[in-house]
């Protein structure tokens, strides 16, 4: 795609990986301060979308194939309700953290924080990726309707 | 058994992205139909609970209400539940026949998933017992099935989609601004704990804005006239099933959204009382039914004359909402229920329709009673009870109906009303006479009966059409103890 | 009448009705989702100016405050933006569609071409 932008492309390189801790850290610091599985979502999602616009769809699309996109958003809603599930079966209600660690409440809600929001992460960065592949990827298979 | 409140919502939110993630063919069908039974047995016993002990009250999360979200199970709500899980039940048998012909096939899983999304979004309104949580539930819905719309096989589907779009955006969004003025004079979101607090705010005029920002918005989700103009082209180019599905269950639970804001929020007194909603509810929803079943009768596509017909319909239940008595909302919930039985009857008979000669334009189904008599007898008898005729379920709606307008005085209400069941005679009449009268044109002799498998569900519709229309201690028993306790009348 | 000091209802409705506007007016089909889009943030706008209290600190747990702002509409619009991402999401891809479908964007040429959109 941009071939000649040498600068483009070395500083993206350089970005990318800076982007990508970026989000893991909104990610996981998410129960301490601002951020959580959405926002972090997006930024890791923003980092392939960098990706693609600098270094083509094609590459893109190894990196993150959409089949594997689509396993993956699937799979953060699973987390997300197989937490909610897991604490119906340790006699709680659904998504009360409290039963994943009985003797020390705050720990459970700390536990199951972290879960949900992995799989909003997960969930939320293939999505956001899917959707930008699926749109900008629609005219160069000339619409497959 | 105490989790079902979660569990019927859980189970379908669940199995969208198992169904997305299975290989396009059987197991996606096979999942969605056993995932909806499930419900349905759910839905039952939830129903029998509320009936048997009162409500039920489930924190998400072991959060106690007004601080978490809770799910509220009352009569009304339990009703509505039983009358989405039912129509889902029912649909998803027939969907799966008919998808496979309407529907390319690399699409059919992702078909499954938003079905279930839709379902999900469904049920999460009616469950919820908090406002805000409403809205989402309603937008999983709404945004699901603006892409099963767009999966017509027309291309008139993507801009009916899009027409949907923005117009449920904006009354989903009109909505939200009611859901915040709300939060920010009484600082809850939950609905009991709303109920609790508004009557101390019933001046302010803030209170008033929100309340008109909630019923403009909801009307635009209910396709109330003269907010209706999504409603027929999303209709007629949906694929059957879905059309079938939506057209049961997805304005019904609009009608339920209105209830509850209307008489468990805000208060019989302050909705129809204070606020001027009961005539303009009441003027609007009569010329609606009028209009809409003058179009209805100038329709040459037989789903697009359902689609007008329906928002016809849904003008019924907004008089008796706005009756405000006892007796008018007993009829509005009856003919929820008795809708979505005869709605998801004729759709999906019109889905036989299409699945075997691949059109639904009234002109092509000429002389199809002599190849489908099965199917036509089951769009005439849907038909029937959708003019109120005596032994079906439409006829019992009519008549608590009329009934209630006759205690109000208000008789001109009671005429026009028969008037414009002369009017459904019309348009129901035009379509059985094409496929009944007409002769079978040549190119049709080859034309067999729709299978069974699509034929089940469309008769067990049709027979709770009759069934409902003869023993009502069921469908308006419920409705009658629905209707008292939200207006605080002891039963 | 402290009409300046409600200075954040004036940018929502001015916001809100520019939305709409856009919306009803304009042909385009992406000029309709831009409109949508300002109408859908004017009321996260809406959310997030009732949460402010004046002279409060963000809702993160520090020593020595006291005042902090309602971290609760936060959360709602969080998900209400969601949903508009979603909504936009749903409705460009729609677009897309329709282009390939009719070769056009504009309201008023797949009007000629379908008379009953």
């Amino acid at each position: 795609m941009m071939q000649h932008h040498q600068i483009l492309r070395v500083v993206t390189k350089f970005n990318l990986p800076l982007i990508m801790l970026f989000g893991l850290y909104v990610q996981f610091h998410g129960d301490f301060g601002p951020g959580g599985g959405f926002q972090a979502g997006v930024i890791i999602a923003a980092a392939f979308v960098l990706y693609a616009l600098v270094f083509g769809l094609d590459h893109a699309r190894e990196v993150a194939p959409e089949g594997a996109l689509k396993i993956f958003s699937a799979l953060g809603v699973l987390i997300y309700g197989g937490t909610g599930v897991l604490n119906m079966l340790l006699g709680g209600n659904f998504l009360d953290y409290n039963t994943l660690s009985p003797a020390h409440p705050a720990h459970g809600q700390h536990y199951g924080i972290l879960a949900i929001e992995f799989g909003v992460g997960m969930t939320v960065s293939s999505t956001l990726t899917l959707i930008f592949f699926v749109l900008s990827g629609r005219k160069e298979r000339g619409g497959d309707d | 058994m105490e989790h079902f409140p979660a569990l019927m919502i859980v189970l379908p939110l669940l199995a969208a992205p198992v169904a997305a993630a299975l290989p396009n063919g059987r197991l996606p069908w096979l999942l969605t139909t056993a995932v909806s039974w499930g419900v349905l047995a759910m839905a039952c016993f939830l129903l029998a609970t509320v009936l048997g002990t009162g409500p039920i009250s489930y924190e998400m999360g072991g959060w106690a209400p007004p601080w978490g979200i809770e799910f509220r199970i009352d009569t009304l709500n339990a009703f509505v539940l039983l009358i989405v899980a039912g129509i889902g039940a029912v649909v998803t048998p027939f969907a799966g026949p008919s998808a496979r012909a309407e529907i390319p096939q690399r699409l059919q899983s992702l078909f499954y998933c938003l079905f279930l999304l839709t379902y999900t979004g469904l049920l999460g309104i009616t469950a919820t017992g908090d406002i805000f949580n409403m809205f989402v539930f309603l937008e999983i819905s709404s945004l699901s099935s603006y892409a099963l719309i767009a999966l017509g096989r027309d291309r008139r589907a993507l801009t009916a989609a899009y027409q949907y779009l923005i117009m449920g955006t904006i009354g989903a969004t009109f909505f939200l601004i009611g859901v915040g003025l709300l939060y920010s004079v009484t600082g809850t979101l939950n609905i009991a704990d709303l109920a609790e607090r508004l009557p101390a705010l019933e001046e302010a005029r803030v209170v008033h804005t929100a309340f008109a920002f909630l019923v403009a918005g909801i009307a635009l989700k209910l396709a109330l006239f003269p907010l209706h103009l999504w409603l027929p082209n999303a209709y007629t180019y949906a694929p059957s099933a879905v059309s079938a599905f939506i057209a049961a269950t997805a304005t019904k639970v609009a009608v339920y959204v209105m209830i509850r804001v209307l008489f468990t929020v805000f208060g019989v007194e302050f909705s129809l009382g204070e606020m001027p909603l009961q005539p303009i509810l009441v003027v609007l929803s009569v010329i609606g039914v009028v209009v809409t079943s003058l179009m209805a009768i100038n329709q040459l596509d037989a789903k697009r004359l359902l689609a007008y017909s329906s928002v016809a319909q849904l003008g019924y239940m907004a008089i008796g909402i706005a009756f405000g008595t006892t007796l008018g909302l007993t009829a509005a919930i009856t003919h929820v229920f008795n809708h979505a039985l005869m709605k998801g009857a004729l759709f999906l008979a019109l889905g036989a329709v299409a699945y075997r000669i691949g059109s639904t334009r009234i002109h092509d189904m000429a002389g199809l009673a002599k190849v489908m008599p099965w199917t036509i007898l089951a769009f005439a008898i849907g038909g029937l009870s959708l003019v109120g005729v005596p032994l079906t379920a439409g006829f019992i709606s009519k008549w608590y109906l009329i009934s209630a307008a006759l205690e109000q005085g208000w008789w001109w209400l009671a005429v026009i009303m028969l008037i414009t069941s002369l009017f459904a005679v019309m348009y129901v009449w035009k379509v059985i006479e094409v496929a009944w009268f007409r002769d079978l044109p040549e190119s049709r002799a080859d034309v067999r009966e729709a299978p069974l498998s699509l034929l089940v569900p469309v008769w067990v519709l049709v027979a709770a059409n009759v069934w409902f229309g003869i023993d009502t201690r069921f469908s308006a028993g419920v409705a009658a103890r629905a209707a008292e306790a939200l207006l605080g009348v002891a039963p | 009448m402290d009409v300046l000091g409600h200075y954040n209802y004036w940018i929502v409705i001015f916001l809100m009705m520019a939305g709409l506007y856009t919306v009803i007016s304009r042909g385009n089909l992406v000029k309709k989702i831009a409109g949508l889009n300002i109408f859908q943030t004017s009321v996260f706008i809406m959310f997030i100016s009732f949460g402010y209290i004046s002279g409060s600190a963000p809702p993160i747990l520090e020593d020595g405050v006291t005042l902090y702002s309602n971290p609760l509409p936060h959360v709602l619009i969080l998900t209400a933006i969601v949903v508009g991402v979603a909504t936009t999401a749903l409705g460009l891809a729609l677009v897309v569609r329709i282009r390939e479908a009719y070769g056009t964007i504009e309201e008023e040429e797949i009007h000629s071409q379908d008379r009953d959109f």
